[in-house]
């Protein structure tokens, strides 16, 4: 039987790392995810977990600590928010091309400047061409499932790569909601023991982790790295129909919300799907065919898999939450677009930009979201890309 | 546990699917078979009339390259040797020139 309680994201997350007993957890605290580490330490201290915690002094020593201890043959974990992200940037792209299959809670936070600590996806978006697997959570159930998920993907091994998973800083973090857990004896089956074939203490088999790589090998390398994330894409799949058997719980690259006959659609991540989701529900009793996407799996992005979920829209609206200053999209709008184009996708595509360091996003401004869409393709109006949705005018 | 890696079949004309995940090289003594001593500009030339063999450049090499056999030094080995001239600073009898070139 499933186990009912009600608990914050960082909770759900802390009671998954207790649950699973990772080998290795080297963990610097930046708001707002330093309660994942700081309950780990509880759990370690009262002796329900036998994780070996590594207090470092910055997040570039935590996932160098976390990459050295999982070259050595351990499970090693982290997490992290914002600054702390950015902080680990150079060793992110080491711990990618080494194949080193780390697990990382990112709870995400706006990145500095100005200074501020509440919700975007600025950080893990900027690292998104790390060559990491990035998997985001809508709620707390989420972000308890996709980090139980996480391992038996990262560690695959056509795989072997390292995975974000993320979830929404504060909204998603700090909220206290009804989750439902799996029995620990359950998910211990369900992640295994991490038996990796080659580590670096294998006396047997002594071993070179990330040697010198010059011309010659580097576009090797990513190729392979590409690769391993193409195969990740059927391994995130497979993983999400076993972890249906034990959960009941579904899970997809992406999740279709009333996309059957809908003609304007939002495609969104985050926590921002839910607020969306009541905004379609409440369009639809009004007898508009309104739908919604959320993105779960950014890398490997499932864009030809986006592009055939969205033949029959006549507008969308994808949502960032990330500037890139690019003058022409946002991270999830350019990669979709691109998409949407490779498809001859013909409808009316909008790429908007909302929430910034938490900035509000309630089913009013979803319902003024779809309200531009209707007005965009009817002709009502001529389609305004990027806008900056709250902004103070 | 993988077989030891044969790096010789790594190398420039490998596809890269022959090359190991993340580059890992399997086994021990790889690094024997990757010749640095191209990186030299300079290159350390022994007079063996000098030398007393008292052994104080061997254990400064940092590449390793002052093979020692039978408690006396012998030739640098070049395949390796960087051309620091760490040695020729140690040396208190003058026996070692870093000559320009390789």
């Amino acid at each position: 039987m499933a186990i009912r309680e009600r608990m914050s994201g960082n909770e759900a997350v802390a009671h998954a790392i207790k649950q699973i007993n990772p080998d290795v957890m080297a963990a610097f605290p930046i708001t707002p995810s330093t309660e994942i580490p700081q309950m780990v330490s509880t759990f370690i201290a009262n002796g329900d977990i036998d994780t070996e915690f590594i207090p470092v002094e910055s997040e570039h020593s935590s996932m160098s600590a976390t990459m050295g201890a999982c070259a050595a043959g351990a499970r090693a974990i982290t997490a992290t928010s914002s600054c702390g992200l950015a902080y680990m940037w150079e060793v992110l792209y080491v711990a990618a091309s080494d194949r080193l299959p780390i697990v990382m809670a990112v709870v995400n936070r706006a990145l500095t400047g100005p200074i501020n600590i509440n919700c975007d996806h600025s950080d893990s978006m900027g690292a998104r061409d790390a060559g990491w697997i990035q998997i985001y959570a809508e709620n707390n159930q989420e972000a308890y499932d996709n980090y139980i998920q996480a391992f038996r993907i990262a560690e695959h091994p056509d795989v072997k790569l390292p995975f974000m998973a993320c979830q929404d800083g504060f909204i998603t973090s700090h909220a206290v909601e009804n989750i439902s857990l799996i029995e620990t004896e359950k998910v211990k089956e369900f992640v295994g023991s991490y038996e990796p074939e080659n580590f670096l203490l294998n006396a047997d088999m002594p071993m070179a982790v990330g040697p010198y790589a010059n011309s010659p090998f580097y576009m090797e390398t990513k190729m392979n790295q590409r690769i391993a994330m193409k195969n990740a894409k059927k391994v995130i799949l497979e993983v999400a129909e076993e972890f249906e058997k034990i959960s009941g719980r579904k899970y997809g690259l992406f999740e279709e919300y009333r996309m059957d006959d809908a003609e304007y659609v939002i495609v969104i991540m985050g926590s921002a799907a839910g607020t969306t989701k009541e905004a379609v529900d409440e369009l639809r009793e009004q007898g508009i065919k309104a739908g919604m996407i959320k993105v779960r799996v950014f890398r490997p992005f499932p864009g030809a898999e986006l592009a055939a979920a969205l033949e029959n829209a006549k507008g969308i609206a994808i949502m960032d939450r990330a500037e890139s200053f690019s003058g022409c999209g946002g991270p999830l709008g350019s990669e979709l677009k691109a998409a949407l184009y490779d498809a001859k996708n013909e409808s009316t595509t909008v790429n908007y930009f909302y929430g910034l360091a938490g900035r509000d996003y309630t089913v009013e401004t979803a319902c003024g979201i779809y309200q531009d869409l209707i007005d965009y393709v009817s002709g009502k109006q001529e389609a305004e890309q990027f806008k900056y949705i709250g902004l103070r005018k | 546990m993988s077989k030891a890696t044969d790096i010789s079949k790594i190398n420039e004309h490998s596809p890269y699917y022959d090359m190991t995940p993340g580059n890992q090289i399997y086994g021990g003594g790889g690094s024997r078979k990757f010749c640095t001593g191209e990186w030299r500009t300079k290159t350390p030339v022994i007079d063996w009339e000098k030398c007393t063999q008292c052994l104080l450049c061997t254990p400064v090499c940092p590449d390793s390259c002052i093979p020692v056999k039978d408690g006396k030094r012998e030739d640098f080995d070049l395949d390796h040797c960087k051309g620091c001239g760490i040695c020729e600073r140690v040396c208190s009898f003058g026996a070692i020139t870093m000559k320009e070139g390789i």
